[in-house]
């Protein structure tokens, strides 16, 4: 059955709201809370932060409310530099990567909320079991035929340049989650990230599996459910185009057919 | 046992602790050979701190003019100090194009020549002929080279089905009279607790820049691994020698790599003088990291900084061609452009040294082996135990590691660390776990889970951090590792007093900060104890009351017990291997390091 709207138990409420005394520049940060622990709906805490006293990135403000103002906050985080791709969020409501997100983009109240249409963990974290799994489905490494050079396969730079746009996905979901064919079927659509690194494997000079690699691309929904809605370009914090390799992939399959 | 507690039990021959590039390559090199192997790993593989490693990767493959491995090793010792180990520098540097062909193979989207090769560039301290020249010794896949691969060894892990354990956090070793025989963890997912029983634990848990405030690596970078060392009565080895990177941005601390001045970039002082080519006539800019930083560091501090404040240097790219930028630094072009408002083709970076890279850790053999010194002899095998990458101290780096053989370590090293674990586990029956075996993680966990104290992680660790910034800082004296001394023991007496406000057992951030704070404490005071002890300059130890290196009292590795307990810390020390691998070089004498 469809539905247009959250089931009850999902619908947030108001939370606590902590308060920044003495502050003079006060950002408020909206951020969406849940927990497993105790049956309760999710709700929305209110924090105000000092900005005189905080970093400039969005995640520098949930760093300092967790160190500061309430430890049980969680969500994840690592480098702090838009690279391992941990802190990926719906900020404003958009997804990204708090740690590259600047406090002063964002007009207002900060919203934050998970990944959306993802299963939530806790708090800001989302369950990516799946989306990994669809990752490991494209088989992301290189697949030769025959003996293997005693030094590195060549590769002309122009063809190396064919990577370029596509290797520095950084596995943070942002694009997927952000994609309405993939809220409807996740589960069988793979996926603008997935196909990105899919496409990354085809339009390496070097990989000899493109039929094979088709292949398993080729089915109404693991492919065919990209509608070039390109809200996965959008979201992207790295600036990569997924649609676009989506496209790249479906020209293939009419090449070959 | 504790009530409330139980594990669930898991029988492996090898397990891995931590996924970066020398997990994954151990991983990956156990289950090729047919071990039954677990890798534990705190976040998915993908986001570990290798995949912030930018410049590149070191091995003599000559695609840019001549090149050998024995200069690779003779860079890479005086590099050291004279403090890293001449047969484990010798493996490092005979494997290292091997391992790199590897990688390629493995399927690393690594930059090209115009001829299809690997493109390798300038890097700090890379010379050719002994000394003579610059070396293109570098692989690079632009200045992504630690995502590319850690990206593709992940992907490696998946074609071998590997088994991971993601987001579960290791909290101890299970020793049985002096062996390792597993390693207990905690599912961050569920909070349940799992014990694994294996004959061999690899720890690969990477460096703890996290003990100093302002760093290049990542909130996760704790060394979880150094600290369950130290508590199983094991020693850390050369841990006062931490390497501060020249350029982390100032204010954010985000690297920009060094590769920016092997392609042509330099550093200036508020005269607008290159002043690195009064300190390094001959490498100027591509002078090794320590001089680098030293360098600016004076800079600073006698006035010359630039900035308000005169406070920081700046890095100058906006000489070169905007298509080599492009090309070969667009990560970083895009990191100072989000981090300090920069557009690198106009503008200088400006730029700090920023603590980047532990040289100490857990001692090993070259084998990956982990040493202790017991009844007086200095490589005493730990059974049961291996290290690799950042968390050991195998020594290559010595004093001082160069830029780009931080990532040759770990697929060298963890390549190494999958044959010997075959090798000794030959028809070897899987060690029986001691009666209490994990009681000591439970103890742990239960511990600061229930922590009811005033004062909150995230304030203690603030202090620890201000403390080793200020005090275990690029130049040292007795009077500020003294007092660093007395700060770090402060925090440490402060323990009893500590506060985790989230007593959920699902996802408990606050609970793994804790302990990840806990293993920081006592890795912070085993570097300064190390560094109060070292009473002479060598590497990226700079002491102004000994600014002078003292091969004859000093040209040994330090090792650090201590006691998690109390807080107290012990030294003694292991002689350097004076020697090489082969007959097919000498062993390089020490002399004056000069660039």
């Amino acid at each position: 059955m469809v539905q247009l709207s959250l089931p009850k138990n999902s619908v947030p409420t108001e939370g606590k709201t902590f308060k920044a005394e003495g502050a003079k520049r006060v950002k408020r940060f909206r951020i969406y809370r849940w927990s497993p622990d105790d049956n309760q709906n999710p709700r929305i805490d209110t924090y105000e932060v000092d900005l005189d006293k905080c970093g400039p990135m969005v995640l520098d403000a949930l760093i300092k409310i967790k160190n500061e103002i309430d430890q049980t906050l969680t969500f994840r985080r690592s480098c702090r530099e838009g690279i391992c791709g941990s802190c990926a969020m719906n900020i404003d409501g958009a997804n990204t990567l708090a740690c590259t997100k600047g406090i002063d983009e964002i007009g207002g109240d900060v919203k934050i909320y998970p990944l959306p249409h993802m299963p939530v963990v806790k708090d800001l974290v989302p369950d990516l079991t799946n989306f990994y799994a669809q990752h490991a489905y494209v088989q992301p490494w290189l697949q030769t035929k025959g003996e293997e050079p005693k030094k590195e396969w060549s590769q002309s730079p122009a063809d190396r340049e064919k990577l370029d746009g596509l290797y520095e996905c950084i596995l943070c979901a942002c694009c997927s989650t952000s994609c309405p064919s993939y809220w409807w079927n996740g589960d069988r659509y793979l996926g603008p990230a997935a196909l990105l690194q899919a496409y990354r494997w085809l339009a390496d000079s070097r990989d000899q599996q493109t039929n094979e690699r088709l292949d398993l691309l080729e089915d109404p929904f693991k492919l065919y459910r990209c509608h070039t809605i390109m809200n996965c370009a959008k979201a992207c914090p790295k600036g990569l185009n997924p649609a676009k390799a989506i496209a790249e992939i479906k020209q293939m399959m009419v090449d070959r057919a | 046992m504790t009530a409330s507690y139980s594990f669930n039990d898991h029988t492996f021959d090898v397990v891995v602790v931590g996924a970066g590039g020398a997990g994954l390559r151990a991983t990956l090199g156990c289950v090729e050979r047919g071990l039954k192997t677990a890798n534990i790993t705190k976040v998915f593989p993908t986001r570990s701190h290798t995949v912030a490693a930018q410049g590149g990767v070191a091995a003599s493959l000559g695609n840019m003019g001549p090149d050998d491995w024995r200069w690779h090793m003779y860079d890479t010792v005086k590099g050291s100090d004279w403090l890293g180990d001449q047969d484990a520098i010798e493996y490092l540097c005979r494997h290292a194009p091997d391992a790199v062909y590897e990688l390629e193979h493995f399927g690393v989207p690594f930059s090209r020549t115009e001829d299809g090769k690997i493109y390798q560039r300038p890097f700090g301290g890379m010379t050719t002929n002994f000394g003579e020249g610059i070396a293109q010794r570098t692989c690079a896949a632009a200045d992504r080279t630690g995502h590319a691969m850690l990206h593709t060894l992940y992907g490696q892990s998946v074609r071998h089905n590997a088994e991971f354990f993601i987001e579960y956090f290791a909290i101890d070793l299970i020793m049985d009279n002096g062996k390792c025989v597993g390693v207990v963890a905690l599912d961050m997912a569920t909070g349940e607790l799992h014990r694994f029983r294996s004959s061999i634990v690899i720890l690969a848990t990477g460096g703890y820049g996290r003990a100093f405030f302002s760093a290049t690596s990542a909130h996760t970078c704790t060394g979880d691994g150094n600290a369950m060392v130290l508590r199983a009565g094991l020693p850390l080895q050369d841990m006062e020698f931490v390497q501060f990177h020249p350029t982390g941005i100032y204010g954010a601390g985000c690297l920009i790599t060094e590769g920016a001045r092997g392609e042509g970039g330099y550093v200036v002082n508020s005269a607008g003088e290159r002043f690195m080519e009064r300190y390094a006539p001959s490498a100027k800019d591509l002078a090794s990291r320590d001089v680098v930083s030293r360098a600016m560091t004076i800079e600073i501090r006698e006035g010359r900084g630039v900035g308000p404040n005169k406070d920081h240097i700046y890095l100058h790219l906006d000489h070169l061609d905007p298509k080599i930028l492009h090309e070969r630094l667009p990560g970083i072009s895009e990191s100072a452009r989000i981090f300090a408002g920069v557009d690198v083709t106009k503008e200088p970076i400006p730029v700090l040294p920023t603590v980047h890279y532990n040289m100490g850790g857990i001692p090993t053999n070259y084998h990956g082996e982990v040493l202790t010194l017991k009844d007086g002899n200095p490589d005493t095998v730990v059974p049961g135990l291996m290290a690799i990458g950042e968390a050991a101290c195998v020594s290559v780096h010595g004093a001082n590691r160069l830029g780009s053989n931080s990532l040759i370590d770990l697929v060298v090293f963890g390549r190494a660390a999958g044959i010997r674990a075959a090798e000794l586990l030959k028809d070897k029956a899987k060690p029986e776990l001691p009666k209490d075996a994990g009681e000591n993680s439970i103890t742990r966990l239960d511990h600061f889970r229930n922590a009811k104290g005033s004062t909150p992680t995230a304030a203690l660790r603030l202090k620890m951090q201000r403390a080793m910034q200020e005090d275990v800082a690029v130049f040292r004296t007795g009077e500020t590792l003294r007092q660093g001394k007395k700060r770090v023991a402060d925090v440490f007496a402060e323990m009893p007093d500590i506060r985790v406000s989230d007593r959920s057992l699902i996802w408990n951030s606050d609970l793994i900060e804790t302990l990840e704070f806990d293993n920081l404490i006592v890795q912070a005071i085993a570097t300064v104890e190390g560094a109060v002890g070292r009473e002479e300059s060598r590497g990226a130890h700079a002491r102004e009351d000994f600014p002078n290196r003292d091969d004859e009292k000093w040209m040994k590795h330090t090792l650090c017990w201590v006691d998690t307990k109390t807080g107290a810390p012990s030294v003694d020390y292991r002689p350097v291997h004076a020697y090489t691998l082969s007959d097919e070089i000498e062993y390089i004498k020490p002399k004056a390091r000069v660039y």
